[in-house]
């Protein structure tokens, strides 16, 4: 016999939880108990938020699941923003979340919310659990659901008083569900007729998204790039699919994506679309997206086939199953590199000629120059985490990754205050890996309360900040669309990073001139433990190339120059 | 153009199940005629009747399979495109003064519907059938004082031995 709690707990264990992140708070106080009477290991966050988000970065840097605790009411409506942001970037987490007891329920009770009705259209599932018999089922069920298949954040919300109530535990071998396998094995017949028709292309274009890192084949999307010897792109999701310097790979595509990208999209006659959704950051003007292509759309969730842009060849089924099969057929076919080399040759001079660049002015730190700085003193396996902004855009285009899960940002969702809380969580995930925030004046102060965290738990993230005392991105549309009028952009400049940081217990520091970009900050990165790096940027400094809203991905707006 | 489809959806039941399909409905901006549930001849299966109006089968294929991704729907089988027998049930409250029971009366039998209450100024019908004849019969009524109108929303059974669970 066990309380609820502690079957939380157990069923944890056996699903191989290596670390909660949460906030304690009246409906969740037995489950609390159940943590401190097992030691089991759990990071307290110094906001809901940050807990969800820190649970977001853990699960997208390692593959595994984060798993969230938050009370009942506000304490759980305090997630929302995070379930939000995983959904839509499809990453698996449980949040456990305590409701009121069972005879409270629906009486407007202290600390009470519709938690399951609130989340319901931004999880994979839902749960409420007012039987303690049902807890380990639905903990089973729970895991098993936002791992497998597309994956995704469920919610379980429990009354209060299951986690009292003693009772026989079990945990289930295996689910039951009438409706839903996890498993996506499609159709052979989809592939034969693509292979055709990647032996007809004369212009091939690999495009992957996210799907691919979540799905782990990375490693067969590169053979295939070898293999074909055709130019990659990706969405901003896709980036560390291949690595930066994979010969054919021009960048990542869409409104602040790269001109070869984008105009190898335009110019292709068939693209190859591997675990993406085509956002409307990633296609411009709908109908006028890859107009000379025909569309291959590589996806396990069927809806996304036909939702924003009509596919001509569809092959329907888990990454894991499809591409290793379409590799293999490509290879029987005799589908090889030399035929494209004039094509991947075109695009590689569209790369050339026109890479992502930035004007160098006297004095003045440009955004484009730190981040190539510090990606030039990353190693491989270093952990880029954005926020949301400019900066975030920056960091894609000036930061070199290499591999899968070591690039993490909010895009779907683009949530600004995702950064520092996730890159506490990636970092907890991969202590052996460095990792690096890139943020914003804006973005950082929306969770800077999880310096507190970071330093408790001296969790070595280093906190570069953008610094341009504007809402950069807003200020950007401002002045191109809204006839400069900066409203309520202007962040003006008063606050303290350096001090904010250090009155948190994390180490400070501000670099305003070029030089210290070699004088200072190499060491700076180098020393052990988390710290905040202040840099100040100009604050009338666009994120080019572009794409304007409503144009098509060849009417990008191109800027900058060395 | 709209077009119409009555959708069978199969769901697990369990707690929370309309809140998952009508979430889905509300956050996806589909269109929906009508909507109603009920037990079935397994204790743990609730159908779901759902009269979706589309411009496109694009439009259709994205209910399906934006419904068919709720965990706790077992199957969607599209009613319209297989041969079947739809049915919507009414009920209308009319005004019945003296001098137009008579024709009320009247008009009932003429669409083979029934009357299953009388008072001193008013009479409930009921009535069993397709939407146009229903719609038919309301269009009627009209010219009488309507006080009330409660309609099921369409439900739908195939033709033949096969039940949509094993289609």
């Amino acid at each position: 016999m066990m309380n609820g709690a502690q079957a939380v707990l157990e069923s944890l264990k056996k699903e191989g939880v290596d670390v909660v992140f949460g906030y304690p708070g009246g409906a969740v106080l037995t489950l609390y108990d159940a943590v401190y009477k097992m030691k089991f290991p759990h990071i307290l966050t110094r906001h809901e938020q940050g807990a969800v988000h820190a649970a977001d970065g853990y699960a997208r840097a390692t593959g595994k699941v984060g798993v969230v605790f938050s009370t009942s009411g506000p304490g759980a409506t305090n997630l929302i923003t995070g379930i939000a942001t995983a959904c839509t970037d499809s990453v698996p987490l449980v949040c456990i979340t305590g409701q009121v007891a069972n005879p409270y329920i629906g009486k407007d009770s202290f600390q009470e919310a519709d938690i399951f009705g609130i989340t319901t259209p931004i999880t994979k599932h839902n749960y409420l659990v007012k039987d303690v018999r049902d807890l380990p089922r639905v903990l089973k069920e729970a895991f098993f659901i936002a791992r497998t298949g597309r994956p995704g954040p469920v919610v379980i919300d429990v009354a209060k008083d299951v986690f009292d109530t003693k009772f026989d535990y079990q945990y289930p071998e295996e689910v039951h569900l009438r409706g839903y396998s996890g498993r996506y094995i499609g159709r052979e017949e989809e592939l034969d007729s693509v292979v055709e028709a990647v032996t007809h292309a004369k212009r091939p274009l690999l495009f992957v998204g996210g799907g691919v890192i979540g799905s782990e084949t990375s490693d067969i999307v590169r053979d295939l790039v070898r293999h074909l010897g055709i130019p990659v792109t990706c969405t901003l999701l896709g980036l560390g699919a291949v690595a930066a310097d994979t010969e054919g790979f021009l960048g990542f595509a869409g409104m602040h994506g790269s001109y070869a990208a984008n105009m190898a999209i335009q110019e292709s006659d068939l693209l190859l679309c591997m675990g993406m959704r085509f956002s409307d950051r990633v296609t411009g003007k709908v109908s006028g997206f890859a107009p000379k292509a025909k569309i291959v759309h590589f996806e396990l969730d069927e809806a996304e086939i036909n939702k924003n842009v009509a596919a001509d060849y569809r092959v329907i089924g888990d990454l894991r199953w499809s591409l290793p099969l379409f590799r293999d057929k490509l290879a029987q076919a005799g589908a090889d590199g030399a035929r494209y080399r004039d094509w991947l040759n075109h695009t590689l001079t569209m790369s050339r000629e026109h890479p992502f660049s930035y004007k160098e002015e006297a004095g003045q730190i440009k955004p484009g120059a730190l981040i190539r700085r510090i990606s030039e003193c990353s190693d491989p396996d270093t952990i880029a985490v954005t926020d949301v902004g400019q900066h975030q855009m920056w960091a894609a285009q000036f930061f070199d990754v290499y591999k899968p899960r070591h690039f993490l940002t909010s895009g779907g969702q683009g949530t600004m205050g995702y950064g520092l809380p996730a890159a506490m969580g990636a970092k907890i995930g991969c202590p052996e890996s460095r990792v690096i925030l890139f943020t914003g004046d804006g973005s950082i102060m929306m969770n800077c309360q999880e310096f507190a965290t970071i330093a408790d738990n001296d969790i070595d993230v280093k906190v570069v900040i953008l610094h341009n005392c504007i809402l950069g991105m807003v200020g950007q549309w401002q002045r191109l669309f809204y006839n400069h009028h900066y409203s309520q952009s202007e962040l003006k400049g008063k606050t303290d990073f350096v001090r904010l940081a250090e009155a948190m217990g994390v180490k400070g520091y501000r670099l305003s001139s070029p030089e210290e970009l070699d004088a200072r900050l190499p060491a700076i990165l180098n020393e052990p433990g988390p710290a905040l790096i202040d840099v100040l940027i100009p604050e009338e400094e666009d994120v080019l190339p572009m794409v304007p809203g409503g144009k098509r991905l060849d009417q990008m707006v191109l800027g900058g120059n060395r | 153009m709209m077009k119409k489809f009555l959708l069978a959806v199969l769901v697990d039941n369990k707690p929370g199940v309309l809140t998952h399909v009508s979430g889905l409905i509300s956050r996806r901006a589909f269109n929906i005629e009508s909507i109603s549930a009920g037990y079935t001849e397994e204790p743990d299966v609730t159908r779901i009747n759902i009269v979706v109006s589309v411009e496109s089968s694009n439009e259709l294929d994205q209910v399906v399979s934006q419904l068919s991704k709720l965990i706790d729907v077992i199957k969607i089988v599209n009613l319209s495109k297989v041969e079947s027998i739809e049915r919507e049930l009414v009920m209308i409250k009319v005004k019945a003064t003296r001098e137009h029971r008579a024709d009320i009366i009247n008009v009932v039998n003429i669409f083979r519907a029934k009357i299953v209450d009388v008072g001193p100024e008013d009479v409930v019908v009921e009535l069993t059938g397709s939407q146009s004849k229903i719609d038919g019969i309301i269009e009627v009524l009209s010219e009488y004082e309507i006080l009330e109108i409660a309609r099921t929303g369409a439900i739908a059974l195939s033709r033949g031995p096969v039940p949509v669970k094993q289609m």
